[in-house]
């Protein structure tokens, strides 16, 4: 087995310098590993930190505390620690984050916005938006909406873009937050597809899912938060 | 592989008032480093010192020359210093007229920056020209027209292309977005974000718009009365900031 990811004894508090310094803890001591192949289910009522927790992981957020070491390149990589280029070298090549909404970037059409990550790996703009074509059809977004910049979206539609985007690169880690939240039935089932898949690829999972039909569905094993 | 921009200890005073004050950082090849503040946080005073055209107080910037590696800029001669500006950088203004000849076409102004690193075939500068042209999306039927016919975003881009046509390796952008309509600024971002991707520039892009340093920038420096309070990777330190005056920014804005 390879230990994708190692979490040790991790604790963030944040303090809001403009609300008169009220620290709000969130977690101390978290320590987890994700090996390749399984999908770990961050499960705790909202407000417990599962959020704090991805983005701690991806680099978004700053622990005050402890440990996280990412595999890349055949090394861990110690992302709190990290400068950003490293930073950002592991997210180009072996790690990828689903964020709960789309960011969306202004003029950049549907397709460019999932075919993004292969560019930036140096995939040929023909294969990687051929890629992109795969996905977006698989979760069903119409393809006279791929030329269209994702700004004047649905929400369902925007997440469903920010998932095939998030799949585009099979990064070896992969960092779920609630991806199936505005989905309805057909669009979940296609999300645990895409998530199966991954694992059988031996890629290493991470997610926060309220749903428990697409939780049962994939998870192999829950870490409890309890806030 | 050595870093392309190596500064320490840079300080710059206007008699008893600070400019910028112990700044330090290095920057890499490919790397786009973002600096936010306030009005009057030092920010120009930076980008001035860093491109050669403020002398600091104290401190140093070490460029990666071709041929010596590391040098202190303000330490080489005026000619090379020249030179360095002419092929390795490219400045950008916030004002595209301080960084334009408005009295010569536009086909010129693009060309001009060519023929300043050696070009003389008359048909192949033009062709270029033609070419940078496109690619900032100002109609090619316009080469032959004066800047001063420009609209202000026409004129943004065509300073980006003057400036992008020798291939440089380091930008400086003052607020490249500054002073334009919204869309507009949207088009003009696409175009910067596009343009430092395929030719892997690196860049410093002075802004006091958090959107646009969102979208353009991987790391971020946070300056305050002249200092910097606080780095990062870009998303890291809009999303988390951690310093008081970073999160008085962020919670500012509606959605940086
Ligand atoms: N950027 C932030 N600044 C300050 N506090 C925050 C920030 N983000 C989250 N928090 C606080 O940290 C705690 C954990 O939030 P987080 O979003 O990680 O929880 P969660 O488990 O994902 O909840 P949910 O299930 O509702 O999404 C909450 O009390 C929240 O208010
Ligand atoms: N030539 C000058 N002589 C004296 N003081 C100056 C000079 N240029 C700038 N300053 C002062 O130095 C400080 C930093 O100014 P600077 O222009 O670098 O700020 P800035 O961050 O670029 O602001 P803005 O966002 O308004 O452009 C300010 O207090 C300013 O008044
Ligand atoms: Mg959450
Ligand atoms: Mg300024």
């Amino acid at each position: 087995m390879t230990a994708m990811i190692e979490v040790d004894d991790l604790s963030k508090t944040y303090v809001l310098h403009t609300q008169g310094g009220v620290e709000i803890p969130v977690f101390a001591d978290a320590s987890l590993t994700v090996e390749a192949g399984e999908c770990l289910t961050l499960h705790g009522p909202s407000g417990a930190g599962k959020s704090t927790l991805l983005r701690c992981l991806y680099g978004n957020c700053k622990p005050n505390g402890g440990a996280i070491r990412i595999h890349h390149d055949g090394a861990m990589v110690d992302i709190a620690r990290a400068d950003p280029r490293q930073v950002i070298e592991v997210r180009k090549r072996s790690m990828g984050y689903v964020s709960q909404f789309l960011r969306a970037i202004p003029r950049v059409p549907a397709l460019d916005v999932v075919a993004e990550p292969l560019r930036a790996i140096g995939v040929p703009l023909d294969q990687a938006r051929q890629r992109a074509a795969e996905l977006l059809s698989r979760l069903r977004i119409p393809e006279r909406l791929w030329s269209l910049a994702p700004a004047t979206f649905s929400g369902g539609e925007q997440q469903r873009v920010n998932i095939a985007r998030g799949f585009a690169a099979r990064h070896p880690i992969l960092l779920l937050d609630e991806p199936t939240a505005s989905l309805d039935a057909e669009n979940r089932a296609q999300v645990i597809d895409l998530i199966v898949e991954a694992k059988s690829e031996k890629r290493a999972l991470v997610g926060v899912f309220h749903d428990d039909e697409v939780r049962e569905a994939v998870s192999t094993r829950l870490h409890t938060m309890r806030g | 592989m050595s870093p392309l921009l190596q500064v320490s200890g840079l300080t710059r005073l206007y008699g008893d008032r600070v400019g910028c004050k112990d700044v330090g950082f290095e920057l890499w090849p490919g790397e786009v480093m973002g600096i936010v503040g306030e009005s009057g946080s030092g920010k120009t005073t930076l980008l001035n010192c860093l491109s050669a055209r403020l002398e600091p107080t104290s401190g140093t910037v070490a460029y990666d020359t071709r041929e010596e590696g590391l040098t202190d800029i303000y330490a080489m001669g005026e000619p090379r210093r020249r030179m360095l500006m002419r092929t390795d950088w490219g400045i950008v203004h916030q004002n595209p007229r301080d960084g334009l000849r408005m009295g010569v076409s536009a086909g010129a102004n693009v060309g001009e920056r060519l023929m300043a690193v050696g070009a003389r075939h008359y048909g192949r500068i033009r062709a270029q020209a033609a070419e940078w042209l496109e690619q900032v999306e100002i109609d090619t039927g316009r080469i032959d027209d004066l800047p001063l016919t420009f609209s202000g975003g026409m004129l943004q881009r065509l300073q980006i292309a003057r400036n992008l046509v020798t291939h440089p390796r380091l930008v400086f952008m003052d607020e490249p977005t500054g002073g334009l309509d919204v869309s507009v600024q949207a088009r003009l971002l696409d175009l910067l974000r596009r343009l430092v991707t395929d030719l892997g520039l690196a860049a410093i892009v002075v802004t006091h718009d958090l959107a646009v340093a969102r979208l353009l920038a991987h790391r971020l420096m946070v300056m305050q009365g002249g200092e910097v309070v606080e780095t990062g990777l870009t998303d890291q330190v809009l999303d988390d900031p951690h310093h008081p005056y970073t999160q008085l920014l962020v919670s500012s804005v509606l959605q940086p």
